[in-house]
């Protein structure tokens, strides 16, 4: 079945996550539909399986004209979607999953079901247990049931949203195998992903969505840095990082090790000098936050040693660190950063050493005129932190970080930020550098990455790279390694080089 | 202007949820038959029918504007301090075992009464901070810790009354043996009030003042209650030690509350010491906004209510509870109240950016 997408726009408040997108699926081949995250690709997928109702655009069947109200609208036309947190029941057994969904009455027909679901599995070399709970299936053994109830239901459309997500290595070639099957069946698939290489290996065409729009259609073979250049775009100008000289080393890790679900951080060795500023570059969610939480405290590594300033702090809990003259600057504002409720005054007065016990208003409210001033803040000391817009919210915050730090840890330190607010922090924080303090940051903009750091730390799939000099990456390669080309954990970089 | 506006449209939403309240309470009251004007009408001459009534508010704002001060430490920290009742009651059992001590022995009464309140104090405190501990280190959410520890609390009294200090012969709901009047807090000639209790309670409204609205300690209140991830990643606050120290100041108010009910109030322990002012200190709270200048006021009104009600079932054959309705219905009103008026705003704010 033919897909059309027409001039679809989607708008979440102030955010177009889609905005007018117009593109089509051929029956009998594999799409890629590529993106970073928040790129738009899981809300227009969403749209074309019913689970969300476009604001503007069309959708069309083999030519015909469909308006899909939920979900289930969208099945009976033939248009399933396996979502990336498999949506079933794991209470129930293979078998109910199997049937749950299935249009009809209050009875339902197990025998035949209970075949059905056999064969199908057959077909496709999944072997499941009809009388397993759920609970006890992988991932991808669920997902294995997911497509074959999909296809039970008569999908003619079937897309896949980041199905290799934390299944295994067999299970991917399995799936991938049965992807190509039903597509030589001539099924529609979409396949939406992130990773490069999954696209070049398995899709014949590529779709890039890119802040909500479409970048772009290729098909295989591809140009991956072109692919590259689509996905990240090249837009931002923004200045190197001037040549600031490095003090002693302030700040060292040692073997250190984060382990938590899909990440597997391993074999981090890193010296921090004062005035040295490291990015962490990688798809959101591939563990440069669990690594930057376990190196100021937040999150306890599983292995390894940490120093600061000269004292073995490892295990010591970020309220050790913060005494030390360590601050880290959360990325979602208003629930970790901000308080609701409470003004810029009180904000500043409590991220500044305390002046006795009672409060000193006068004091207070000179802090408040003075921060407001220097970091240009849209607001006046009794504004609450809420009323503030999203770019000041950002501003309140780095006002509030303490005069004299020694190192700094930030989520994403200029999102949400325009490119002039950008600098204008960027600046901000490398004043800092030049009075000795180090900087660790994570960024999903490759530039913001590639000017500002001296190093950079590269993850890919919840594991990370050794330490790479910034000067000797670009967009195009930076963009590669996050894609997981030419990616080398920093255990294995390790072994190798002492390896005879 | 449109501060000013602002402030008026407050006014007018308060007012109208007392309105409201009244025409609640006055609708319960047609549905069991009684005239509610008259109702109301009785209620205030049983609170300022004589000098003697006026003042016997005072001896019931006492213990409710400790209670009420001492939940605004939890409310502030973001914690529902559902324990209050039993951190009254425990503060009344102290009190009665350091009294129980000193009867009978030549201790000087000043001396006995002053160690009642210290004991009564930490009572209270260490059974509030049984919550807090079973919150912070047992991640146990402090409603249930405190609904657990009240019923322990009511068992508690309910063994000593009938158990260890009954009275001579046989323990009764009426409590322990009254204690000799000189260990009695002293009250004003020909009245029931204790201006020591009565002192103690302003003392304790005013040190509330003053530490939530002009303290490092009140704004670390709020901002762990506001945002414990902000406050200790931003400020590097520890929500535990504050969680920890506002069940304990809650603790101490609510045992001193306790204290002078059985110190000033009814000299002896019996079951139903707290006279349920910790359920009733949480609606001022809730009431004011947790304010700590309003808690005083509607403190005092809520006293009058609880007082002039007193004499309804004689007169109205009505139970005396109304004054329960009448302060449920305060609440709930000024609670829908400040629903409707941040709808209202915000449907008036998107109307004024259309235009």
């Amino acid at each position: 079945m033919n897909v059309e997408l027409r001039h679809i726009s989607k708008f979440f408040g102030p955010v177009r996550a889609n905005d007018d997108i117009t593109v089509t699926f051929e029956a009998g081949k594999i799409h890629g539909l590529l993106g970073e995250n928040g790129a738009g690709k899981s809300t227009l997928m969403k749209i074309l399986s019913g689970f969300l109702r476009p604001d503007r655009g069309e959708i069309y069947l083999d030519g015909q004209r469909v308006t899909f109200r939920h979900p289930a609208d969208a099945l009976a036309q033939g248009v399933g979607m396996l979502h990336q947190d498999p949506m079933d029941f794991p209470a129930m057994t293979v078998l109910e999953n199997f049937v749950a969904g299935s249009p009809g009455g209050l009875t339902v027909n197990r025998r035949e079901a209970r075949k059905a679901l056999q064969e199908l599995g057959e077909q496709f070399g999944f072997h499941l247990d009809p009388d397993a709970e759920v609970a006890s299936l992988t991932v991808g053994e669920r997902q294995q049931l997911e497509i074959l109830r999909l296809l039970w239901l008569g999908a003619r459309v079937l897309i896949f949203d980041e199905p290799t997500t934390g299944i295994s290595a067999q299970q991917k070639e399995r799936l991938f195998e049965a992807l190509r099957r039903l597509a030589a069946e001539g099924r529609t698939i979409i396949f939406v992903t992130h990773k490069l290489y999954e696209v070049e290996e398995l899709c014949h065409t590529a779709t890039v969505l890119r802040q909500g729009k479409l970048m772009g259609r290729r098909t295989a073979p591809y140009d991956l840095d072109e692919l590259v250049q689509l996905m990240f775009g090249r837009v931002l100008k923004m200045e190197r990082k001037p040549p600031i000289p490095l003090g002693e080393t302030i700040y060292r890790v040692e073997n250190l090790v984060v382990e938590a679900p899909r990440v597997n951080i391993r074999g981090v060795y890193l010296e921090v000098r004062r005035g040295e500023v490291i990015g962490l570059a990688g798809m959101e969610g591939s563990g440069q936050r669990h690594l930057l939480q376990a190196c100021a405290g937040l999150l306890r590594p599983s292995e390894g040693r940490i120093w600061f300033k000269g004292q073995d702090m490892t295990g010591r809990s970020y309220l050790d660190f913060y005494r030390e003259g360590v601050t880290y600057l959360p990325a979602t504002r208003m629930e970790e950063g901000l308080l609701p409720g409470m003004d810029i005054t009180q904000h500043l007065l409590l991220s500044r050493p305390a002046q006795g016990f009672f409060l000193d208003n006068h004091w207070a409210n000179g802090l408040a005129q003075e921060a407001i001033s220097e970091f240009r803040i849209r607001g006046r000391p009794d504004t609450v932190a809420e009323a503030l817009s999203g770019g000041n919210q950002q501003r309140l915050l780095l006002s509030m970080l303490r005069p004299k730090l020694d190192l700094i840890f930030m989520e994403h330190p200029t999102r949400g930020l325009d490119m002039e607010s950008t600098l204008w922090v960027w600046e901000k924080l490398l004043e800092r550098c030049r009075q000795g303090t180090a900087i660790f940051f994570m960024s999903s903009d490759l530039d913001e990455i590639l000017n500002y750091s001296d190093r950079v730390l590269v993850f890919f799939g919840g594991q990370v790279s050794a330490p790479i000099p910034a000067e000797e990456l670009d967009a195009e390669s930076l963009g590669r390694l996050i894609g997981g080309y030419g990616f080398v954990p920093a255990e294995e970089a390790l072994t190798q080089t002492t390896a005879p | 202007m449109t501060e000013r506006h602002g402030w008026m449209t407050t006014l007018a939403f308060r007012l109208a949820a007392v309105v409201f309240a009244l025409l609640l309470t006055s609708a319960v009251l047609l549905m069991v038959g009684a005239p509610p004007l008259e109702a109301f009408r009785l209620i205030l001459e049983g609170a300022f029918g004589s000098p003697r009534k006026i003042a016997d508010i005072f001896v019931i704002w006492t213990p409710l504007l400790l209670t009420a001060a001492g939940l605004l430490f939890t409310f502030q920290a973001g914690l529902w301090n559902i324990g209050i009742e039993g951190q009254i009651i425990l503060g009344a059992v102290f009190a009665t075992w350091v009294l129980r001590i000193f009867q009978g022995t030549d201790t000087p009464p000043g001396v006995a009464l002053t160690l009642a309140f210290v004991a009564a104090a930490l009572g209270g405190m260490l059974w509030a901070l049984l919550s807090g501990v079973l919150k912070v280190y047992g991640g146990v959410n402090e409603i249930f810790s405190g609904l657990g520890l009240d019923f322990v609390a009511v068992a508690l009294v309910l063994y000593l009354v009938f158990g260890p200090w009954k009275r001579p012969g046989v323990g009764s709901m009426s409590g322990t043996e009254p204690f000799p009047r000189e260990l009695w807090l002293p009250t004003l000639e020909g009245f029931r009030l204790s201006p020591w209790a009565l002192g103690l309670a302003v003392v304790g409204w005013l040190v509330t003042m003053v530490l939530l609205l002009g303290t490092y300690y009140g704004l670390r209140l709020r901002a762990v209650g506001r945002n414990p991830r902000a406050a200790y990643l931003m400020m590097g606050l520890s929500s535990n030690r504050i969680i920890l120290s506002a069940f304990a100041l809650a603790g101490i108010f609510g045992g001193l509350a306790g204290a002078v009910q059985v110190t000033a109030v009814y000299h002896r322990l019996l079951p139903g010491i707290s006279s349920g002012y910790g359920w009733l200190g949480l609606l001022i709270g809730m009431l004011v906004n947790f304010h700590p200048v309003w808690i005083g006021p509607v403190a005092w009104f809520f006293a009058m209510l609880n007082l002039g009600s007193i004499q309804l079932p004689i007169v109205l054959k009505v139970d005396s509870t109304l004054a329960g309705v009448l302060q449920g219905a305060l609440v709930y009103s000024f609670l829908l109240g400040e629903g409707v008026r941040m709808k209202w705003l915000a449907r008036r704010r998107r109307a004024g950016e259309a235009s």
